[in-house]
């Protein structure tokens, strides 16, 4: 059956097209959501690591802070905070509202700035807290 | 057999009478995490770099315990259900689809039930 199928021409398609920001912002949300992963992994270790001894608690703390930790947990960050940015568009859809093409565009452009604010917003406490 | 097509195949069959509800429940959970996230990662965040005695405080501290807590709950439940959608939509051979479909659920199950009582063991002072 797929044989058949796989000589039928097709339209072209996602290879070809220019993709609009909205089919980016998609893709996106699913490679951070599958991203985010990593971190609730990490996360989870950090609590498993403090509820065994300080000892683990601080070799595991060594590793995620160190610079190769800090770029997974900084991606992590951004991943989350776009991941939450286009949620929030994703859940307004499911209600019905903004869902026509200008609105579509307006809310991309919202969660892609709010995703940079609330970034800088983390990076910036975690500077202050901690300098 | 070779000559019906596609359509015929799955034709009267109705749904599979459940795909509402994994819908629902996504939404559902991701409304929750709203909320959670903001509070988990405020707290997380201010946590970090504090050592292991700051981290103990925190997580002591009864309203710290119950946001992480219930923050794992949702975010591993929501993550399941999310990679289950991926697996299906990119996967598509069958024997690992059910692989990686049997893989996804031990494993947030997992990470959230190591999750948990890690917090709880904190939280109830057995550590520290």
């Amino acid at each position: 059956m797929n044989k058949i199928r796989s000589h039928r021409p097709l339209s072209p398609h996602a290879t070809i097209y220019r993709w609009p920001l909205n089919a980016i912002m998609s893709i996106m949300h699913r490679i951070t959501g599958v991203g985010l992963l990593a971190g609730g992994f990490l996360i989870v270790w950090w609590f498993f690591a403090g509820a065994i001894s300080e000892s683990y608690y601080d070799f595991v703390s060594c590793i995620v802070t160190s610079i190769y930790g800090d770029l997974v947990m900084l991606a992590c960050l951004i991943g989350f905070w776009f991941h939450f940015c286009n949620g929030i568009r994703h859940l307004f859809w499911d209600v019905g509202l903004t869902f026509n093409e200008r609105n579509v565009m307006i809310s991309a452009i919202l969660g892609l700035l709010g995703t940079a604010f609330l970034t800088a917003l983390s990076l910036l406490s975690i500077y202050f807290w901690y300098g | 057999m070779g000559f019906q097509t596609n359509f015929s195949k799955v034709e009267g069959l109705g749904s599979s009478k459940e795909g509402t509800h994994h819908w629902w429940m996504q939404r559902l959970s991701a409304v929750a995490l709203v909320p959670l996230s903001l509070l988990f990662v405020y707290t997380f965040m201010q946590t970090l770099g504090t050592g292991y005695q700051g981290f103990v405080d925190t997580y002591s501290n009864l309203g710290n315990a119950i946001v992480a807590i219930l923050f794992l709950i949702v975010a591993f439940f929501h993550l399941r259900l999310g990679l289950q959608v991926v697996i299906e939509d990119y996967v598509h051979s069958k024997t690992w689809k059910v692989l990686f479909l049997i893989a996804n659920t031990l494993f947030c199950w997992g990470l959230m039930g190591v999750g948990v009582i890690s917090i709880a063991r904190i939280a109830f002072g057995f550590v520290g």
